[in-house]
Parts: C-alpha cells; structure tokens; sequence
C-alpha cells in the first residue's frame, strides 16, 4: 500500500484533544505536543508522548525535588539516571543497586504484579552488566486480622499479602536469585493501595558495567527476549499515574493493563545479556519496562543524544494483527533492547540462539536525532527524541501543611491496663512486630552461595564477597512515623537503615529509595513529599551515603485517602572481614547485655500507641543526628572488631521487643534490670516500649562493653542466660519464657493458612 | 577425579554444586546440548528449575541431549548425583524409583533440616557414620517424596533409602520421611535437599553436605585403586 502522505495515521484518524486526555495528557501538554510536533500528533505519537509525559516515565512532580539529594561521594560509580546505580565494593568490583515500586499492579493483580515487580527490578541490574546476587522487598498492606483499623475482614489484606509473596517467591526462587532479606508493615491507610517495593542488588567487575546511551548511527538496534504481546499495554500511564479506585469491579477492569511474568524467560535472558557483554558485544544494553519499546528506544536515543528508527514489523509478535502504536507500547516483559555495531549482529544473535531466547533486528541508530516508526518500510510515527524524553513540563509543588490530621487513628486492640508482660505479648503477635518467617520461608535465601546471614539472624542481610569481606544491604521505611512527622520521620528511616548495616559491622556506601506518596496534586501530599526529600537528603549527607538511584511512586490513594507516605530506603554497605558479621541473636551464656546510643524512647507514633488506637502525633522529637551517626560508627567498629557477640537496633516495640527479638533469635533467655536508673522517657512503659532513632542492645564481655562506652552512652542492664526473659522496671518485673515468647511471635503463619 | 554438573535453560544451583565438588576435586559444567559428558567421573544433576518446571519438574529436563548421556552413563555403573530438580529428572528419566509430588503445605518453603544417615555404606554416604545427622538446607516446592507402598517396601529391603528427615524435620510430607535414595545397583542417588548449600561453616553454620561429595571422590578412587 502506498502512502500518500509521509505519514500515515494508522486505522483511525487524528485523534482529537479529548483522546490525549483520556490518555492522561492536560490540555496544556497536548498543545505543547503539537508544537513539538509542529502539527497534530498521529495516535501512535500521542500513544508514545502520553507514557513518556506520564508522571512515571518523565518524574514531572518529583523531578525538581529529586535534584536537591545527593548523588556523589567517593564510592559511587554509577549514579541515578542509569537502570540502577552503583558503588565501589574493592577488589575492582562494583555493586549495582535499586529499588522499584510495582504498587498498582500488585494491588490489581498481586501475583503477577509483585512478580514483575521483581522481574523489572532483576532487569534494570543486569541491563547496566551486573549479575543480580540478591532481592529484597519492602511491602505494605492494609490490617490483615478482624480486629485492625477500619479493614472489617482483613480479607483483602491477606488475599494481597499471599498473593504478593507467592508471586516474588515463585520469581526470585525459579529465577535463582536469593531473596535476602525485606520488611512488611501492615496499616489501614494502604487498605485500598498495598505497596510492593522490590530491591535487586547486583555484582560487576568495574570494567564490565555498560551504559543505555545509544552510539553510532548506523548501528544496528536488536529486541531479544520474549515476544511481544498486548499484555500491559499502557500500564505506566493507566495503572501508575493515577489513582486507584475502591471498588474491585475497577480492579478486575485494570487486570488486563498487569504484565504476566515468566522466569524462566528472564533466567535465559539473563544469561545471554551477560554472555552478550562479557563478549564485548554490545555498545548499549537497555531493558524495557514501563512503557516497553517507546521509553526504552527514546532513552537510548535521548542519552546518546542520537536518533532511532524503528521497524515494528520486524518486532517478533505473540499475537497476530496487533496494530503499530500496541507493539511500540506493549509491556510484555522478559525483553531487552541493544546496540549492535554491524560486524557483531551475527554473533549477538549467535548467542541468542544458544540460550533459546528470540533476538531480531529491529531498527537502526541514525543521526536525526529522531524517533521514527515504522512498519514495513512505511512511516508511521516521527518525533524529536529530546520532545519526546527531555521536553515534558515539569511541576512546581504546592505544598501545604495540614491543618487537620490527614489519617484516622487506627483501631484500638489493646484495651484498658494492661501489664507490661502483656502488652509484649500483644506487641510480639501483632502483625508489624511478629516474626517474618512464614514469609521469608517461602524465599531462597542462599542460592549463588553467598548468604553469610539469614534473615533474622542478623539486622542487615549479609553477602559474602570474593575476598573475603561482605556487602550488608538492609530495606527499610515506617510510613505511620513519616505520616507523624515528615521530615524526622524520614531521617528516622534512613538512620535505622544504617543502624541495621552497623549491627552487622557495615560502613553505608550508598543508598536507593522509592517514594511512596498519594497525589502529589494535593497540597498535603505535596508537602509530605518535599519534607520526606528534605529528610532524605539531610540523613544521606549525614551519613555519607550518597543517593545512587531510585524510583517514584505517586497517586497511590484509594477512596479514603492517601496512603501514609512511605518512603522507602535501601542501603549498600561494606565490611571488611565476612567472619566477623554481627548477630542479632544472643550467643553466650552469661555475656553482658547493655544498652548503647543515644537512645531517648517515646510512646509517640510507636507501635504500642498504634495497638492503643491513638492519633498520629503532631511531629516527633527532635533527633541529634551527629550524635546517632556516632553511635552507629561505634557500634560497627566493636562489631568489626569482634568484641561483641550480638547487636541489634532498637526499631519498632521499643526495647523489650528487642529484647524478645535478641532471645528468640540465639535462643537463649535474659536477666534484665531497668530500675534504678535515670530514664529520659516520660513513663516507665516508655522505657519498655518507647522508640526513637539510636538505641542499641549489644552483648557481650564486660571489658568489651566497657570499651563501647568510651565511644557512646552506655547503660549495662542485664546477663545472658535461661530460658526466659525476665524484665525488672520500678519494682515490677515481667517474666515470660522464651517458648511463650516464640508462640506470641509465630502468628503471621496463620495468614498463610 | 573429575564431576561434571549439568547446565540446563533453567538451572540454578549449578555454580553451587560446581563450587562444592571444586573443594574435593575438579568440577566441570556440561551444557544440556553437548551429549559429551567431557569424561567425568561422575555426574551431578543440580537444582533449579529446568526448563522452567513447565510441564512437570524435571519432565523437559530428562529428554536434554545431555541427560540421555547421563543415562547412558548410569547404566554403565557411573555415579550420578541428583539434588533437588536433579532428584525430580532423575525419577522422570526412571533412574530412581518414586516421584516428587507438591509439598504438603502446597507452598515452596526454604528450612535448613535435620537428616538421617539411613545407609553409610553407599557411593554417597561412605564419609558419614550411620545415623549421623546432617544439617542441610532444603528449599523446594515439589519435594514430597511418594512411591506405592509397595514399592517402598521393596526400596527398604534394597536398603535404598539413604537419608530420611530427622522426626520433626519432614514439612514436605515426604512417605516414610524419604529424603534421599538410590537405585538398586547403588549408583544412582537423588535428594530434596542441598548438600551443595552445606559445605562451608561460615555460609550457613554447616559443612555436612560437603560429605556427600566426599564421599563420591572417595568412592571414585576407591573403585580405580
């Protein structure tokens, strides 16, 4: 068929102002695409512009927040705007690192979502030449049980929580990448919107790690992997830039925008792009993700600051008949983009062919610096890569501090006086504190062999290095304190993630987040947002771990509002000897216990004020981070030094939960006296199960302990030993054995019944 | 003394079980194409998920070049080794009596168990004290063991069964707390969990696996002495 324009339209014509914004563009975005364009776009273009312009392709509400964190410090190597970042590990290696939100999917479909939520995030760090060594995951869900926060059944809850799980398990597991460690939290504000975060850490030699810059016009453009289908199509703009609806008919309408996962593709996948580049075959490797060809094309092109044409009938399909601008948008997973100089195209797909993974030429690197379409030979789509990546507006925020609480306080389920041994117990078995393992069991934890810490046996997962020393990664992020206090609570967040890596004897090198946040149109969101930056960049600083990556998840809010925000930290951090990685655990009989740090224990948005059923507060304390962060570098010298035979951060629940948390983990019990001494907390139940940022409990031999406190507060306030804890405070003593303490940790196996 | 690992589309655990026969002797890898198992001494089928597990656990896997000369070498009396998804291709390619059926709890589960040395006097055992216990780490969806009770019967007569769970140790729901066996002739053996996950004291508190193949090398060069 001829053309007798240059251009043809596809099956329908022009499509109208009102069709951009059914596809999510305002109309003043259309307007600038059509000056961009110099016309009206064809349906294929204002397909491409809408996803590339979409707040998860183009960071338009975040971007300007987004610049003001760092990024540089002397271990990084590979900072954001690559498929992941990366740190100086020694020995010539590098570790690739990122975390990635799959939010809307998950809470569509869980299963799948939460798959290629790990599907994605596995490619984004073998795309940059790195081998994915490790998974973690950070997943919110709304009140699992009867008794929670405004969920009435929990059932929808528990439908996500095994839904997700079994999805990351059957990815992480078939595709033989450890699942190392992660966190969950359960609150009614992500009732409506779960979160499933996924966090991949990678392995390179320095040398080998490849950049998505397209080079040399004239090269060839090869997509390997899985073909291509109609599954997900428009997922980046329908699913991740708009808020989800309640009613679950509106789910089951969006299912078919949720990708569907197969390891086994990505497993050979994998392999073929590490043969690939360990060959030297390839001049840019790219993965497709959101948006599939359209943003992985135009980025390529937009980095190497070069033009692409693209054939789409040579895109090898699924299924038959499916229109230009669906191949250009599909969201079929397990796929990956290359450049190929002309010589090597033979041996790339040489190559392809070994691992059993399709590869085709399917275009061509020019120097138009235009992405232009084609199907056939025939021109179908032709715009400016820079219009395309570059040139979406960006938004200023309107942030406004709430006058109002924005949350209702959760549920009461812990009613009237209780004692103290109680409210452990109650505290130990509610579903944020009790033990993760019906979970994590349902993980590989160690293939690749590396796995020098199980989760659970330490604060931080550690991973042996060749060499003989360790990278420690911890995931972390407690929405309801950053709901309290945006700010503090999120240098909270980052600080606990650091005080993880130190109690394994870690230095921090770098850091990932994914930013939880509802609409940042709102001006409340806004300001949660901009405050939690402003946190995370002061806490990164701080510590000298710089930002190397990270994602941004916005509009995450159901019909009762946002969703707490929630960012998400992950850090990557080293250690210099792998036989001396700390415990959580207590290891001997008759050691010292002792509580380190600049520790001062508030009820405040804590866990036990949560089960009371209590109103965010207003704020949280000030924090001294100076203060904190020397503590952590202590901690992880004596750790590193091997005086200590257990520590642990004093996180959620306060220090009995930690206490609980050291006997259950090296099964062995404690004497602990609390009375006697001068508590900065406001009530003796504070002092139990108050938190705050900087507290620690190590044990160890009393002249180890006493050479701790010549570099930070110490308080000794028991022994190692027996089968119980028991707790003495103003007179009144707790006593629980630590089988009773075990059966109060084990509930969340009942959600997986 | 050489072991070959087969790699599969799929496989997972073979830089593991290659690094772990590398600390008693060499260790290759035999890629599923090549029907030339390189002239090992013995072979280890290894974990993963062959193939994708798609049609059934090791069912794709046990038509590979590579295996069909596996089979060949079993029936010439050459000592395989299946671990995990080896032990599911090697009851498909009907080396091994039994099959390996969902796990009781239906869900894939990691623990680090306790096992049972049944049967010291095997190719695979030799290094272990009869009713020694190993700790080892099994991580599987498909690992309970089922044979008809006839069959077990006749396996115990055969003393085939080499490992079984420790009491309190069998969550798969595995019959007769079957963790490991072999074949009639003893040159065949198959087990859920990963002796190849169990060879260093600092990655995983436990070095028990690391007897099973010990125990292979020593059988090796015990049968050319």
């Amino acid at each position: 068929m001829g053309a007798e324009t240059p251009l043809r339209a596809g099956a329908s014509a022009t499509p109208s102002v009102e069709d951009a914004l059914a596809l999510g563009l305002t109309r003043a975005e259309y307007e600038l695409v059509c000056i961009k364009q110099g016309r009206a776009p064809n349906l294929l273009e204002l397909a491409m512009y809408s996803l590339l312009w979409s707040e998860h392709c183009a960071y338009k509400h975040s971007k300007k927040l987004l610049r003001t964190l760092p990024t540089e410090g002397e271990h990084v190597v590979m900072g954001p705007g690559e498929n992941a970042g990366a740190v100086d590990v020694g020995g010539g290696l590098v570790c690739a690192f990122k975390v990635e939100s799959h939010n809307h999917p998950s809470a569509v479909e869980p299963f799948q979502g939460a798959a290629t939520g790990v599907g994605g995030i596995l490619r984004d760090i073998f795309a940059i030449g790195a081998r994915p060594i490790a998974v973690l995951d950070s997943l919110r869900f709304g009140e699992p049980g009867t008794e929670g926060a405004g969920a009435g059944t929990g059932a929808r809850a528990r439908y996500l929580l095994d839904g997700a799980v079994s999805g990351i398990g059957h990815y992480g597991n078939s595709i033989g990448v450890p699942t190392v460690g992660g966190e969950v939290y359960f609150e009614g504000p992500y009732e409506h919107n779960c979160l499933i975060n996924a966090m991949a850490l990678g392995l390179a030699p320095r040398a080998g790690l490849v950049r998505s810059a397209a080079a040399g016009p004239g090269n060839a453009v090869i997509l390997f992997g899985a073909a291509t289908g109609r599954d997900g199509i428009g997922g980046a703009s329908v699913l991740a830039s708009a808020e989800l609806g309640g009613e679950d008919e509106a789910a089951s309408d969006k299912r078919p925008t949720v990708q569907v996962g197969d390891p086994f593709e990505e497993k050979k996948l994998l392999e073929c792009s590490l043969e690939l580049l360990a060959r030297g075959l390839l001049v840019a490797l790219q993965d497709l993700g959101a948006a599939g060809l359209t943003s992985s094309a135009s980025e390529m092109a937009a980095k190497g600051e070069v033009g692409i044409d693209l054939d789409v009938a040579r895109v090898p399909l699924r299924e038959p008949g499916m229109e230009p601008f669906e191949v250009m948008i599909s969201e079929s997973q397990e796929r990956m983009l290359c450049v190929v100089e002309p010589a090597r195209v033979e041996g790339v797909l040489a190559c392809c062919e070994k691992w059993e993974v399709g590869g085709a030429v399917i275009g061509t690197v020019t120097d138009s610096g235009r992405m232009r379409v084609l199907c056939d030979g025939v021109l179908v789509g032709d715009m400016p890569v820079r219009a395309l990546v570059d040139d979406c507006p960006l938004y200023d925020l309107a942030p406004q501090r709430p006058e109002q609480p924005v949350y209702p306080p959760p549920a009461a389920t812990l009613t009237g006086e209780q004692a103290p041994g109680q409210i452990l117990l109650a505290l130990l078995s509610s579903p944020n504190l009790a033990s993760r393992r019906p979970l994590f069991e349902q993980y590989d934890a160690i293939v690749q062999s590396r796995t020098l810490r199980r989760p659970e046996e330490a604060d931080a997962a550690v991973l042996a290095l060749p060499g003989g020393g360790a990278l420690a990664v911890s995931i972390d992020g407690n929405g309801r304190r950053v709901a309290a206090d945006p700010y503090r609570g999120t240098v909270a967040a980052v600080l606990e993630c650091a005080a993880n890596l130190a109690c394994v004897g870690a230095e921090p090198l770098g850091t990932t987040n994914n930013l939880n946040f509802g609409n940042p149109e709102k001006p409340h969101v806004a300001w949660q947002l901009s405050e939690s930056v402003r946190g995370l960049g002061e806490a990164c600083r701080a510590l000298r771990a710089p930002i190397v990556g990270g994602n941004v998840s916005l509009y995450n809010e159901g019909p009762s509002g946002p969703i707490y925000p929630t960012p998400v930290i992950g850090m990557v951090g080293r250690l210099p000897d792998a036989r001396r990685a700390g415990r959580l655990g207590f290891q001997r009989e008759g050691d010292e216990i002792a509580l380190a740090g600049p520790f001062a224990p508030s009820l405040a948005a804590s866990e036990l004020a949560k089960l009371r059923g209590e109103q965010l507060p207003d704020g949280l304390a000030e924090i001294d981070v100076p203060a904190v962060v020397a503590a952590q570098r202590a901690i992880r010298d004596a750790v590193r030094a091997g005086a200590l035979a257990s520590a642990h951060d004093i996180a959620e629940g306060g220090l009995a939960v930690a206490l609980a948390e050291c006997a259950l983990s090296g099964g062995l019990g404690a004497e602990v006296v609390l009375g006697g001494q001068r508590w900065d907390a406001e009530s003796p139940l504070a002092v139990l199960f108050g938190e705050g940022p900087g507290g620690f409990l190590v044990s160890g031999a009393a002249d180890a302990l006493a050479a701790l406190g010549e570099r930070t507060a110490l308080l000794r306030i028991g022994s190692v030993g027996g089968a119980a804890l028991s707790i003495e405070l103003a007179g009144e003593t707790l006593r629980l054995t630590l089988a009773e303490l075990g059966k109060a940790s084990s509930s969340l196996g009942e959600l997986f019944r | 003394m050489l072991f070959g690992v087969l790699q599969f589309p799929g496989s997972c655990d073979e830089v593991d079980a290659l690094a772990a026969a590398r600390r008693v002797g060499d260790a290759e890898l035999i890629w599923h194409r090549d029907r030339d198992l390189g002239g090992a001494d013995a072979i280890v089928v290894p974990g993963g998920f062959s193939y994708g597990d798609y049609l059934r656990a090791g069912a794709i896997a046990r038509f590979s070049p590579a295996m069909e000369s596996v089979i060949d070498f079993a029936r010439d009396g050459g000592l395989v080794l299946g671990i995990c998804n080896g032990f599911q291709v090697l009851c498909e390619a009907h080396l091994l009596p039994g099959a390996l059926l969902p796990n009781a709890n239906l869900r894939f589960t990691f623990r680090q168990v306790e096992l049972l040395v049944v049967e010291s006097d095997t190719a695979f055992t030799g290094a272990c004290a009869g009713g020694e216990r190993l700790s080892i780490p099994a991580k599987h969806s498909w690992g309970r063991y089922y044979a008809p009770e006839q069959t077990l019967a006749a396996m115990d007569a055969a003393r085939q069964v080499v490992l079984r769970y420790a009491p309190g140790e069998n969550f798969n729901g595995s019959l007769r707390d079957i963790a490991g066996v072999r074949n009639e002739a003893g040159n065949v053996f198959g087990l859920m969990p990963h002796p190849e996950h169990a060879v260093d004291e600092l990655i995983g508190g436990s070095s028990d696996g690391l007897r099973i193949f010990e125990s292979m090398r020593l059988a090796v060069e015990g049968a050319r002495a």
